[in-house]
């Protein structure tokens, strides 16, 4: 086992004071706090540019803020800086590896760093890559090389992983392989800090997800709790020919919001089969109709929608 | 620092990705290989302008001395027996006057362009200041045995090139290229101490000079015949120091550049006026002596000053001491600055 200075185990994984933030005149953090419990997946949601990366790497141990405290596993970077990198597993956005290489040195290279952890063919195995162990990293698809750099952020069995948008750029299978290895490491009690712009993967993997925009958080909970705040477990989106008021539209039986975006109107309720006939209804009273109608069941982009009036892909 | 396998890892890994590179394969081993063939074939110095001529002190060209400094299309002085024979080697100049009164000897490397100049100039000069159409007697003595022609002299300069050149663009190439590709960031959030990956650069680089230097050397005495004076030992010292020293060159290029156009710019900035003032093709002594000051500073100036020393001229690397001191000053700046100034990111 580890012969790093280990300090008490009931700190949490990430504790985090009043970070601020500024590259020149635009402030990328202002006054960010946040705390994370040990065996926590987390997610940071946000739009591009929202400061989820700078907040990360700050985290990291990459940047350092102008303000603001960082304790990971109860240790600063300070003077603990070596201690602390012992226990990360870092994902970064946009690394490229160096394509002359291949994936089974790559993974031998990073585990050279770390003084325990996995040997190399079970960090392969983990990120389903043992058949590619000999392939160059330059023959990889976009979906291995998002797994052979998780492998190498697993190389020193880390307590705590950062992973800055994993998914990003990736189809869909890749995106649920790379999933099922992050849920295996959350299922052994590991501390995940994942940013993500999709809400489906923070819904899918995150205990608890904060949304961030402006470098700031605007909200946090569980994923149920957040989506729980819009007041209904459904959406309706729609588009009327003609002007019906916000106000009548509350009155329509089982809603619970009303919004405005446009031309489109967003209702939360609970009963669908309730409210969607009374809508029709009502438009068609006035002389108009529908000219576009869809429903789906509320998710973090709702969540993002009702804080700040953009989706979150807008970015 | 306990556990070097991080340094083997690193050092393995910069070294599998040299070799998997086909343009570095010919740049490091081919270039410096085709340059000294073309040039050796070409056999001819490159740069011929006024030719420089020396009188042996006591010989009897010198009671041509005033009439040849009148003549416009040579450069002469007077050098001892052993100066001038060391000069005439080093393709200081190109023509030795000794002899007697009797009979004057005119020795030079026929393989010169300029020593021709040289020659019909002197000759011309003297007669005409004898008064003659030829009452002086000259002896022509074409020096080209081994170890004294162009070739010879120009061989350990294409290894001072090469081993500036593989050390700037191998490491301040491959750093900028991982900076840029975040390579560098992502090591720096691993427990990897910094200073083994920039060690990492200087020990393949050392790897890669015992493939490099042998086969340059092998293949000047497989094509040109040019022997090796000095001993392995004394080679071996100036080659590592003059690598070494590059390399801290090559690290501090590369200290805080973002892209690699970026890093061409620098190193090129570096590299060329040094290729033209160093004395890799043609001899230093052809700039003017208000240059020289800046000239000998240099660290190319000194290691092939070494190289040749040791490959030429048969010295020990103790004989050459003060250029390896410079060289290593050179390194051990370069390095300090580069490792306060580096950006990983």
């Amino acid at each position: 086992m580890s012969t790093d200075p280990s300090p008490e185990t009931d700190s949490p994984a990430i504790r985090c004071r009043g970070l601020i933030k500024s590259f020149g005149a635009v402030q990328a953090v202002r006054g960010l706090d946040l705390e994370i419990p040990r065996g926590e997946c987390y997610g940071l949601l946000g739009p591009n540019g929202a400061g989820k990366t700078t907040t990360v790497e700050i985290l990291e141990g990459l940047q350092e803020p102008d303000r603001g405290e960082v304790e990971i596993l109860g240790m600063r970077w300070a003077d603990q800086g070596r201690a602390i990198r012992r226990r990360l597993g870092v994902q970064l956005q946009e690394v490229r590896l160096t394509d002359k290489l291949q994936v089974r040195e790559v993974v031998r290279l990073f585990r050279s760093f770390y003084p325990r952890g996995p040997t190399v063919p079970e960090l392969l195995e983990r990120v389903h890559l043992t058949e590619k162990r000999s392939a160059y990293v330059r023959d990889l698809s976009g979906g291995q090389r998002q797994r052979l750099s998780v492998a190498c952020a697993l190389a020193g069995d880390p307590d705590l992983l950062f992973l800055d948008e994993p998914t990003t750029g990736l189809d869909p299978q890749a995106r649920r392989a790379l999933w099922e290895i992050i849920e295996s490491f959350r299922d052994e009690g590991g501390t995940i800090l994942l940013t993500t712009h999709f809400m489906d993967e923070a819904e899918r993997l995150a205990d608890r997800v904060a949304i961030m925009d402006h470098g700031a958080i605007l909200v946090e909970g569980t994923p149920q709790q957040l989506i729980a705040t819009l007041g209904g477990a459904h959406v309706i989106e729609f588009e009327p020919t003609v002007r019906v008021e916000v106000l009548e539209l509350g009155e329509l039986p089982s809603v619970k919001s009303v919004r405005e975006r446009g031309p489109l109107r967003f209702l939360t309720c609970d009963e669908l089969h309730e409210t969607l006939p009374a809508l029709v209804d009502l438009v068609k009273s006035r002389g108009g109709h529908l000219a576009s109608l869809t429903t789906h069941r509320a998710t973090l982009d709702d969540v993002f929608l009702a804080r700040t009036g953009r989706q979150l892909r807008d970015g | 620092m306990g556990d070097l396998r991080s340094l083997g890892q690193l050092t393995l890994s910069r070294l599998r990705v040299m070799l998997r590179e086909p343009e570095i394969i010919f740049w490091v081993f081919a270039f410096p290989l085709l340059l000294a063939i073309g040039l050796g074939v070409a056999f001819s110095d490159p740069m011929p302008d006024t030719p420089r001529v020396a009188i042996e002190s006591g010989s009897g060209g010198e009671r041509f001395i005033e009439a040849l400094r009148a003549d416009p299309e040579i450069e002469v002085r007077i050098l001892g027996v052993e100066e001038a024979s060391d000069a005439l080697r080093r393709g200081e100049v190109s023509l030795v006057i000794a002899g007697d009164e009797s009979t004057l000897e005119f020795r030079y490397d026929p393989t010169r362009a300029e020593a021709r100049t040289a020659r019909l100039a002197a000759e011309r000069s003297i007669q005409r200041e004898a008064g003659g159409p030829a009452p002086v007697t000259i002896r022509p003595q074409e020096i080209e045995q081994r170890g004294h022609r162009y070739i010879d002299w120009l061989i350990p300069g294409i290894i001072g090139f090469n081993l500036m050149s593989t050390g700037l663009w191998g490491i301040g190439f491959y750093i900028t290229q991982s900076r840029q590709n975040r390579q560098l960031k992502r090591l720096i959030a691993t427990p990897m101490p910094r200073g083994h990956f920039l060690l990492a650069q200087i020990l393949a680089r050392f790897v890669f000079l015992i493939g490099e230097i042998p086969l340059l050397i092998l293949a000047a005495w497989l094509f040109f015949d040019v022997p090796m004076a000095g001993g392995l030992l004394s080679l071996t010292m100036v080659v590592l120091i003059g690598a070494a020293s590059f390399c801290g060159l090559g690290l501090l290029a590369s200290s805080r550049t973002r892209t690699t156009e970026g890093a061409s710019g620098i190193i090129n900035a570096i590299v060329m006026p040094m290729v033209v003032l160093c004395g890799v093709f043609f001899s230093t002594a052809r700039f003017p002596d208000a240059m020289q000051p800046l000239i000998r500073v240099l660290p190319l100036t000194a290691l092939n000053d070494a190289l040749r020393a040791v490959y030429n001229d048969g010295l020990a690397f103790t004989a050459v001491a003060g250029e390896l001191v410079l060289l290593a000053t050179w390194g051990i700046v370069a390095f300090i600055l580069a490792l306060r100034w580096f950006r990983w990111q």
